[in-house]
């Protein structure tokens, strides 16, 4: 089955499931943090730390050891997943245990560790009861922290009906618990060994930290009396006190819960009596507390994880599922799709590498689509869409395309080892703009033959139901040539400086900019560059649009990092002496905004980074600027009360821009709704991939909801990004603008 | 602990559908016995609070009962050794006393805690018990309201562990207000 099968396939069982609990998830985080104070001060107290304690890691094992042998129990740090199931193996078939009871852990997952102990002969039961229900479906986890999100009730109840045949139907979520609590109990209480995950775990006390909510793994632990605790290797941190920050952040980050119903902080061998539970006389407090505690730590890949200068950031991770829930992409499809072997979301990426390698990473890797919409919601700030364009990187390079002939003139990319055809195509999607602009129309009108749209599809992957960009001839850049250059633009500026001077507090009268002109702007949406200029003329500022590369965003979202890096250089260079001369630099496509204020940080130089990003503005940002520093609002078209829907772009979401843009619509008189997705389904050139295609359409229908909802679908649709414009476009009939077009109309 | 705090506590545990009520230490004994169910079986408090005031005997409360009592008791009494106002968290201890078991394994829990023992917020709570599981390699559990699953399609009260939490505060003196 092709990519594209897979993915409708899930997206028809289980993407209902999926999305419904996920969006629960995500809104549930947005409230949740929101009654924060501190939420970024915690978020940066936690990254902290674990940045800390990866970095002493060897000392804190030792110091962790030394902890929990001093309280009685034993360490064991298990090199691979076949010695952490041999030495699990010992420890039950020491005990002589005919059943093991277990408490959600994904470590454990990840080691096949139930299959190896069912092979001698041990009943081994799930307790969490969406790992049960998986576990008698005989299904994988999708999603790390609540494993059967993609079963609906129905499909538990029909599960219960078939395998249990109760007197009574099961038919409501209460009854399904209930049921499965009955069940579990008498397993619990009849089983001699406990396996626990941990989700932390303290090297000063040999104390582990469980973070829960039905009360499975208390019970698991309280109940047996051999306590056997897998978890990986990078769970380690100094102190008691250095849990605060998580405990405070992990339900919310997560499920939006402000703290889950328990955080157990157990230091094992736990005092608990070991009891019977049939036993009808003796006191609970006169049993004795005779417990066996083992703790497994797993590296399983994870110490050369922490040597490796791009995928250590991973093992900050703390499992929460932020990035599952915040990501458009796998709101549609769940785990199954997006992820690998044992991982799921974002993040996986990264584990999945380190644990499994490249090959599974690069099975669900293209799921990302760099948008960084789970880059805030990250607890402990890991830059989760890096690591995805490293690996995607380094999957590149590990394979050849005998196709390569086919875009070699269309690539004058960086890539030693070769890109995907595809990927190579889209990250050269400079080259192939300036072809289109020199031979327009006639470019648009041979791109839309038969012939090269049935080429596109077989050879590059690209869909024939969308449309393709139309390139105009005449660019941007050749525009401003042509209407006079700067000495024109000053001419007007001086104009519309001079026309308020008398009564206003104007402090930009020496305002200049150089507006890049990005990819799309130059080429495609040229209109949208032009009503940038001039909204930036009518407020008193002289403009310069120079030529200059583009910024390398279609090359890293394609995991082409060093083309990328050589387009982030020439752009620093080429912008470099405008912004020395005292001009700012002002950005009409967000992605390419983003790639100077975030992505350049790993591409560039400090120095140039540093001087670029604090200089460059998204161009509604720059207005919004402009007009609070006693620019007149009135040189603008006004609103005049017109309603109108606006659709931020993710990227500029996430560095916090899109309020500019409702700020200065609202101030010229607009009344503004905004859409709440958390991206379009675009995604730049994922959208235009036959792969994916579908799934971009089914995110994308969301945003279709919001814009078609009442009192939106009779609004005029105004977004910030290139890529957005093009989805709306194909999701409602009325034709999208950019807002900057509605200053100057 | 302020009035504030306690009134913050009080809010956080209604939102998590849990009851609160107070009472002084005189009138601890009759104060329980209108918010237990029974079968009620506890852990002995006078061993938290170090308070005669506060002994379980007397009560309908069966104190150290036998496995099987409590696999089928309604109600768990225990002590918590803090509350946490913002969270509207408790603080539970585990001990060889088995008060892990008594309020875990029951469909009621009501637990028992001093006003003074209610911490602002998390960061106070964790440096009160940091310091003590250096001292002694305790344990604890952070509990903050009834267990709950949403594993079968829709947010249940009620999973492994208790379905309902009756919080009992301890006021000196003047009690704030009655149930």
């Amino acid at each position: 089955m092709s990519k594209a099968d897979d993915l409708r396939r899930l997206m028809r069982t289980e993407g209902a499931a999926v999305a419904e609990n996920t969006r629960a998830f995500n809104e549930g985080r947005y409230r949740s943090v929101a009654d924060l104070e501190n939420y970024e001060e915690l978020k940066d107290e936690a990254r902290a730390i674990k940045e800390d304690a990866i970095a002493r890691l060897p000392e804190l094992v030792d110091q962790l050891r030394e902890a929990v042998e001093a309280n009685g129990g034993t360490v064991y740090v298990a090199d691979d997943a076949a010695d952490a199931n041999e030495y699990v193996r010992s420890v039950v078939a020491d005990r002589g245990a005919e059943r093991a009871v277990k408490s959600k852990s994904m470590t454990t997952e990840e080691l096949d560790l139930n299959d190896a102990l069912e092979a001698d002969g041990v009943d081994v039961v799930e307790t969490d009861l969406g790992e049960w229900v998986l576990q008698l479906a005989e299904e994988a986890p999708s999603h790390i922290v609540a494993p059967a999100i993609h079963k609906s009730r129905e499909a538990i109840a029909e599960l219960f009906e078939a395998r249990f045949d109760p007197e009574e139907p099961l038919e409501t979520a209460e009854d399904l618990t209930y049921f499965a609590r009955e069940k579990l109990g008498e397993q619990i209480t009849d089983a001699e060994v406990g396996i626990t995950g941990a989700n932390f775990l303290t090297a000063d006390t040999g104390t582990m930290a469980l973070v829960t909510s039905e009360g499975n793994a208390r019970k698991t632990v309280a109940a047996t009396d051999t306590q056997i605790t897998v978890a990986g290797v990078e769970k380690v941190i100094p102190t008691v006190e250095d849990l605060r920050p998580f405990i405070e952040l992990i339900g919310r980050s997560g499920t939006g819960q402000d703290i889950t119903s328990y955080v157990s902080l157990l230091t094992p061998p736990v005092d608990t009596p070991v009891v019977d539970f049939g036993d009808e006389t003796t006191p609970l407090s006169e049993f004795d507390a005779d417990r066996a505690f083992h703790l497994v730590l797993v590296d399983n890949g994870r110490l050369e994880m922490r040597e490796d200068d791009q995928l250590r950031e991973t093992l900050y991770c703390i499992r929460c599922s932020a990035c599952s829930n915040s990501c458009a992409n796998f709101q549609s499809v769940g785990g199954h799709a997006f992820g690998g072997e044992t991982y799921s979301g974002g993040i996986a990426t990264g584990w999945e590498a380190g644990i499994e390698g490249l090959d599974t990473a690069a099975e669900f890797n293209d799921l990302c689509t760099g948008c960084t919409r789970c880059v805030n919601a990250c607890p402990v700030k890991i830059d989760i869409p890096w690591i995805n364009a490293v690996v995607r990187d380094r999957v590149n390079r590990g394979e050849d395309s005998e196709l390569d002939w086919l875009v070699d003139g269309l690539t004058p990319d960086e890539e030693e080892g070769g890109a995907p055809l595809q990927k190579r195509f889209f990250g050269n999607f400079e080259t192939v703009a300036k072809l289109g602009s020199l031979t327009a129309p006639v470019s648009s009108r041979l791109a839309d033959t038969e012939a090269s749209r049935w080429l596109m599809e077989k050879a590059l992957g690209i869909d024939p139901r969308r449309d393709l960009p139309e390139f105009e001839r005449e660019t941007l850049v050749k525009w401003f040539e042509k209407r006079g250059g700067e000495a024109a633009s000053e001419r007007r500026a001086a104009g519309g400086r001079a026309a308020r001077e008398s009564g206003a507090r104007n402090r930009n009268s020496e305002r200049r900019v150089v507006l890049y002109p990005d990819l799309y702007t130059n080429h495609v949406q040229v209109e949208r560059g032009k009503a940038a200029v001039r909204a930036l003329e009518s407020l008193g500022v002289n403009v310069v649009v120079p030529s200059v590369a583009s910024s390398g965003r279609a090359p890293f979202s394609q995991g082409m990092v060093a083309t990328a890096a050589d387009h982030a250089e020439r752009v620093t260079e080429t912008l470099a002496p405008y912004v020395e001369d005292g001009r700012d630099v002002v950005v009409v496509e967000p992605s390419d905004h983003a790639m100077f204020a975030r992505e350049y940080e790993r591409l560039v130089d400090a120095e140039g980074f540093a001087s670029l990003s604090e200089r460059s503005y998204e161009v509604l940002e720059y207005v919004y600027g402009l007009l609070e520093n006693g620019a007149d609002p009135d040189s603008l078209s006004a609103g005049g009360g017109e309603k109108i829907a606006y659709h931020s772009h993710c990227q500029q979401r996430t560095l916090g821009l899109e309020t500019y843009t409702v700020a200065v619509l609202e101030r010229l008189g607009y009344d503004v709704v905004t859409s709440e997705v958390e991206c379009c389904g675009m995604a730049g050139s994922f959208g235009y991939k036959s792969d994916y295609y579908e799934l971009s359409m089914d995110v994308g229908d969301r945003l279709r909801d919001q814009l078609e909802a009442d009192g939106v679908r009779d609004r005029r649709v105004v977004a910030s990004g290139t890529s957005c414009l093009e989805q709306i476009d194909s999701l409602v009939a009325r034709k999208p603008q950019h807002p900057v077009e509605l200053l100057v109309e | 602990m302020s009035a504030a705090t306690l009134s913050r506590f009080e809010s956080a545990l209604n939102e998590l559908d849990a009851t609160v009520s107070y009472v002084d230490g005189d009138g601890f004994r009759d104060h329980l016995e209108g918010v237990v169910q029974p079968h009620a079986v506890g852990v002995a408090l006078e061993e938290t609070f170090d308070d005669p005031a506060l002994s379980l005997t007397e009560t309908s409360v069966e104190v150290d009962p036998a496995p099987a009592t409590l696999r089928t008791a309604k109600t768990g009494v225990t002590g918590a050794s803090l509350g946490i106002a913002d969270y509207g968290s408790l603080v539970l201890t585990v001990t060889d006393r088995a008060s892990e078991l008594v309020s875990l394994f029951v469909e009621r829990h009501v637990v028992v805690v001093r006003a003074e023992d209610v911490e602002a917020d998390m960061e106070s709570a964790v440096d009160a018990f940091g310091a003590e599981f250096r001292e002694t390699g305790g344990s604890a559990v952070i509990a903050t309201g009834p267990s709950s699953t949403a594993d079968m399609g829709a947010l249940v009260k009620g999973a492994h562990g208790p379905r309902e939490v009756h919080v009992v505060v301890l006021t000196e003196g003047e009690s704030a207000e009655g149930e």
